[in-house]
């Protein structure tokens, strides 16, 4: 037992011991001043889950309103804002929140690490993050916007100028929306330096680069490609306070200035912003989709090259959302070019994940329940998004509801869909308990059944010639049923993360108890309690192939033996 | 179980990893590489495109006192780093103090600078694209200049009270590698403004 | 879009056309692509109306054969391999192989879909030069349409017209084209012109002037709206395109270059002054009266538009009053205030403005 480097499931429990019943207010102080990289962890999955049903509810308003023509249940003032907040909010504070989360989390764990390189560092990004979401959350009661209630940001979440400029936007609501993204923008670049210090420099005894879990790798590659992602978008906000409060000329047309360059650095951001989301997804499938089918991923170095490949080609491919501004062929040749090479990467993830599953054991748990549904879903929407790359048809797509189906796709068929599946397979580890199966199973096929009714419908009405970011539409342009249809998926939507948000509660009390290794998976993380003590390992762990545990498992059939 | 433990050979040496330090400071340095690039593609991009108001062939005067003062402290603060690493700390402290006041006479210059452009020529952020553009390029880089002569002053107040020795080398190497991007980034902005844009 | 080179527009229009293979391959989808299809109440951009909207059209259905062939393929295999490889009741309890990757399988599955990449980006590139730098031929319309918060000026340069929010071009036809060439510019914010059967949308930006073209195969009505979000009442700024038989469109453009009709009864009259003395003409134009003001929509022949405010209602007396009344009841931020008129002055104005024709 003393050779062994990884402490046996029951083995000595070396926690401290509990001190006596805290009062709630020492309770909520040790949550408060926390640096443990799992405290953190938790409270941006928290704080991210919130925001979900907030922009959840959200969402559903705007399809009541769409759900018939020419309704008067928002006025266009408060749609605006609406639209405007739902995406502002799920992309910033809910994608970016849970994964950081996730990261922050798992990736110690995983590497065998006690905590994150820079845990006060790790702190503070938090704290910065959800300080810039409130300070976004203001707006609804704050300032002093000239139409309607509140000042909420109402200029899409893209924020395109010159609507953003002083005289088209009086008022506070452009301001929220710069200044709140600027000070969570700070608070992401502290994590995504976090992460990468920590992988580079914190690995255990014997885990190289290559034999890193997919997750932490997908997590290394994201942090990364957020360094030179959310920055750009930090720097146009800051030209656009420039313009709004210094009478600078960034964006001003009547000075000279070029709309079309915030066009351009805004998407410099947007599209690379949308891999800083996906990316993670990937990772959570990377590690659900073997355990649940009992095999290896199969290529893993094609995994991690692809990852890599997909950080580098989106950094080229921003402007498919500006084939319809006017720039010349060649570069919209360009373009559609560098687009369509991205789908390469992506489209040899799913099959390496294909052939994961082939010849397996599938156990279909409800994580795995939701990558399954991911995989279709992620097919699906990376040939929408081929179809969106073709620049002339592109010009009859963009703007319309038909990019909106393909990237919900994206976000809620895809990462949504992985994060749920994350957060069934993780819960047991972060609380102790199993979230209930049953319930789940609800969720899923709830929540299946509401998606697609919601998403493959808007695809059609967007080839019918429906514009985005209308707070209504004529009754006689023949969408009016598939609105309708539209909005009864969502409220089912609505109904299935309900039903989840119960499920997160209620197992938190009376889940069944999980042990270190509920699942028989094959990462470090499962080799400690569930929750994991404060100081995460009682040894610091040795490895010697991707799959410690595996090898643990299978003494007589290592992985590092067949490993190069 | 025991398999577990048993190393390959090769790894029974010494597992050596990058210092957190250093991975943190380039990955800082990276994402603020981003932030200056996109200031520096919209001065790029505005050159000759103002309006109206003073143009920079009329109002520009190329800072080469100043430039080689910040460029010089690169080698300064070098030379600090070595000092430190030898445990000279006397040395230390007046490589440090020369790398200061080398950033401080670049400040210096800049201001004046400003100075002449705001009341003589009447060139403000507001003016026009070249206003605009100069400003928030030459006043971001400012902005660094500032922070790294605030953590080094702190170093060197440490310095002072006798704090700092042999086993801060490594932090100092990952402070000296922020002001090395400072003076690198100012390469690039005094190229794109002073020479480019003229 | 900018017009670039000499060639006639038929030329274009042959050298666009899909590999002769490939269209003999697909004969029911080419009679499909020449069919035109008229206007409908559905602007579906599978009812294409002009070249633009058809090579468009065919592009797509190319596209979509592939990716929905890639779909059944991969779907096909994931379901089948989600049922055969469940794990089941009586299985063995040790674990499946592992298999840890096959260089050629992932070479194989890296090739193909390069080579897929390639053809689509060579289909869709040709399109791209065909569409965006098509030549200005001769006989072509010229109109500038301005976008502004939150309607469209129409100017027809060579006949000296300005209208607003409807616009009429001339039919063409494959025989003699008579395209109309669409010059974009925005006195605000960012807009975008999009009709989905005659063309893709193209944006209108201040200080980036754009330009797109339509060639209307078939006469009729045909609906678009702004697609650029462009503030509060984006969604109101509505566009009608009437397709006109040479006719028709000539008869149109003659009525739409006269003055407005003199007024002649008193209560038209007085209608006038109030245009006049309350402010109206600071942001209207009436032709061949002192009101020449820019800032809102030409009204020398109001009544000859179907709509009023970018198609948010339609052009009657009672709307028309309601709309001058209070705009905002309308189209809640739109930029014309309510002047607070009295009723009396209200039915004068509304009398007058009914003899602009």
């Amino acid at each position: 037992m003393g050779e062994n480097s990884l402490p046996l499931p029951g083995s000595l429990d070396m926690a401290r011991p509990r001190p006596a019943a805290r009062t709630l207010l020492e309770h909520l102080h040790e949550w408060v001043v926390t640096v443990d990289h799992k405290r953190l962890g938790i409270l941006y999955v928290v704080y991210g889950i919130f925001f979900l049903l907030v922009a959840g509810a959200q969402a559903v308003a705007i399809r009541i309103q769409l759900a018939v023509p020419r309704n008067d249940f928002m006025s266009a003032q408060t749609y605006n804002r609406f639209f405007t907040m739902h995406g502002t909010t799920m992309v910033f504070l809910v994608g970016m929140t849970i994964i950081f989360g996730f990261a922050n989390y798992l990736v110690p764990l995983q590497i065998g690490a006690r905590d994150m390189a820079f845990p006060r560092l790790n702190a503070f990004s938090f704290w910065l993050t959800a300080f810039g979401g409130l300070l976004l959350y203001y707006s609804f009661i704050g300032g002093g916007g000239l139409y309607g209630v509140g000042s909420a940001p109402d200029v899409g979440w893209w924020a395109y100028a010159p609507l953003t400029a002083r005289a088209f936007s009086p008022g506070h609501a452009t301001d929220f929306w710069a200044l709140s993204l600027i000070v969570m923008g700070f608070g992401t670049l502290g994590t995504a330096i976090n992460i990468i210090a920590t992988i580079f420099s914190m690995r255990c005894k014997g885990m190289t680069m290559m034999r890193m879990p997919l997750f932490s790798w997908l997590m290394l590659v994201d942090s990364g490609l957020t360094l030179i992602t959310i920055t750009p978008l930090t720097a146009a906000q800051f030209m656009l306070v420039i313009d709004r409060y210094l009478d600078g000329h960034f964006f001003d047309t009547q000075a000279g200035g070029s709309a079309v360059v915030w066009m351009h650095f805004f998407w410099i951001f947007g599209h690379p912003e949308v891999y800083v989301l996906v990316l993670p997804a990937f990772a959570i499938a990377n590690e659900v989709i073997p355990v649940f089918s009992r095999k290896a991923i199969f290529g893993y170095p094609a995994m991690v090259a692809a990852s890599v490949g997909i950080a580098f080609i989106s950094l080229s491919v921003w402007a498919h959302h500006m084939f319809t501004v006017g720039m010349t062929s060649a570069s919209n040749a360009f373009f559609v070019l560098s687009t369509e090479m991205v789908g390469i990467p992506t489209g040899i993830k799913i099959f390496n994940w294909l052939a994961t599953i082939w010849g397996g054991k599938i156990r279909f748990a409800t994580p795995m329940l939701f990558c399954i549904a991911f995989l279709f879903q992620f097919l699906i929407a990376g040939l929408t998004g081929i179809m969106l790359s073709i620049a002339p048809w592109n010009w009859q797509l963009h703007n319309s509801y038909f990019v909106v189906a393909h990237f919900h796709y994206v976000l809620v068929g895809a990462i949504v869909f992985c994060i749920f599946a994350g957060i069934y397979y993780w819960y047991p580890k972060v609380t102790g308990r199993m979230l209930d199966e049953t319930m789940g199973k609800w969720h899923f096929w709830l929540f299946l059944i509401g998606f697609h009714v919601t998403f493959d419908t808007m695809h059609f009405v967007g080839l019918l010639g429906m514009p985005r970011s209308i707070y209504t539409y004529e009754p006689d342009r023949g969408w009016t049923t598939l609105n309708l249809v539209t909005s009864a998926g969502g409220i089912v939507q609505g109904i299935a993360v309900l039903i989840f948000a119960v499920n997160l509660v209620w197992s938190y009390y009376r889940g069944k108890l999980a042990g270190n290794d509920p699942w028989d998976a094959w990462t470090l993380e499962w080799s400690t309690a569930s929750p994991p003590p404060v100081y995460n390992f009682a040894q610091d762990p040795v490895v010697r192939s991707r799959r410690p545990l595996w090898d643990l498992k299978h003494p007589e059939d290592p992985d590092w033996e067949y490993e190069g | 179980m025991s398999a577990v433990t048993q190393l390959p050979p090769a790894y029974e040496g010494e597992w050596k990893l990058p210092s957190r330090g250093r991975v943190a400071m380039f990955g800082l340095i990276i994402g603020e590489s981003a932030i200056f690039t996109i200031f520096v593609v919209a001065y790029l991009f505005y050159i000759g495109k103002s309006l109206s108001g003073p143009t920079p062939q009329q109002v520009l005067e190329v800072p080469i006192f100043g430039t080689i003062c910040l460029l010089s402290s690169s080698l300064t603060i070098w030379m600090a780093e070595r000092s430190i690493e030898r445990d000279n700390v006397t040395g230390f402290g007046a490589w440090l103090g020369a790398t200061i006041c080398l950033g401080l006479v670049f400040l210096g210059g800049t201001a004046v600078e400003w100075h002449k452009l705001i009341y003589r020529d009447g060139l403000t952020i507001s003016t026009n694209l070249f206003g605009t553009t100069y400003y928030s390029l030459v006043g971001l880089h400012a902005t660094h200049v500032i922070i790294g002569l605030l953590m080094l002053t702190i170093v060197f107040i440490f310095t002072l009270t006798g704090k700092v020795g042999r086993r801060y080398a490594e932090r100092i190497a990952v402070l000296s590698m922020y002001w090395h991007f400072v003076d690198a980034v100012w390469v690039v902005v005094f190229t794109v403004v002073y020479i480019i844009g003229r | 879009m900018k017009a670039r080179s000499r060639h006639s527009i038929r030329w274009m229009i042959r050298a666009v056309a899909p590999g002769r293979v490939f269209a003999s391959a697909l004969l029911p989808v080419a009679l499909l692509w020449l069919a035109t299809n008229g206007p409908q109440a559905t602007p579906s951009i599978n009812a294409p109306a002009s070249t633009p909207a058809h090579e468009i059209q065919t592009l797509e259905w190319f596209v979509l054969s592939i990716t929905g062939g890639i779909f059944f393929v991969v779907a096909g295999l994931l379901t089948y391999a989600v049922i055969r490889y469940r794990a089941k009741a009586g299985d063995a309890p040790s674990e499946p192989p592992q298999i840890y990757g096959s260089t050629q399988i992932e070479l194989a599955w890296t090739v193909i879909p390069v080579l897929i990449v390639l053809v689509l980006f060579l289909t869709t590139a040709r399109l791209i030069f065909a569409i965006q730098d098509a030549p200005e031929p001769q006989s072509a319309l010229d109109v500038t349409v301005i976008g502004h918060q939150f309607w469209w000026e129409f100017r027809y340069p060579k006949f000296g017209v300005v209208t607003a929010n409807e616009l009429h071009v001339p039919l063409s036809s494959k025989q003699s084209p008579q395209p109309t060439f669409l010059s974009l510019l925005s006195a605000d914010t960012d807009h975008s012109f999009w009709v989905p059967q005659l063309a893709g949308k193209t944006d209108l930006i201040p200080n980036h002037p754009n330009s797109t073209w339509i060639d209307p195969l078939a006469p009729g009505m045909y609906v678009g709206q702004c697609a650029q979000f462009c503030g509060v009442q984006h969604a109101l700024m509505l566009l009608r395109v009437y397709v006109d038989t040479p006719e028709q469109f000539s008869a149109w453009l003659k009525n739409q270059q006269q003055p407005a009709a003199a007024a002649d009864d008193p209560s038209t009259q007085a209608g006038r002054r109030v245009f006049e003395t309350e402010a109206c003409m600071s942001c209207h134009t009436v032709r061949g009266t002192p009101a020449t003001g820019r800032f809102g929509p030409d009204l020398t022949h109001l009544m000859s538009r179907q709509t009023l405010a970018a198609g948010a209602m339609p052009n009657t007396v009672e709307n028309l009053k309601a709309w001058i009344k209070d705009p905002a009841q309308f189209k809640n931020g739109c930029l014309m205030p309510a002047m607070q008129l009295s009723d009396q002055q209200i039915d004068q104005l509304t009398d007058y403005l009914s003899t602009l024709r």
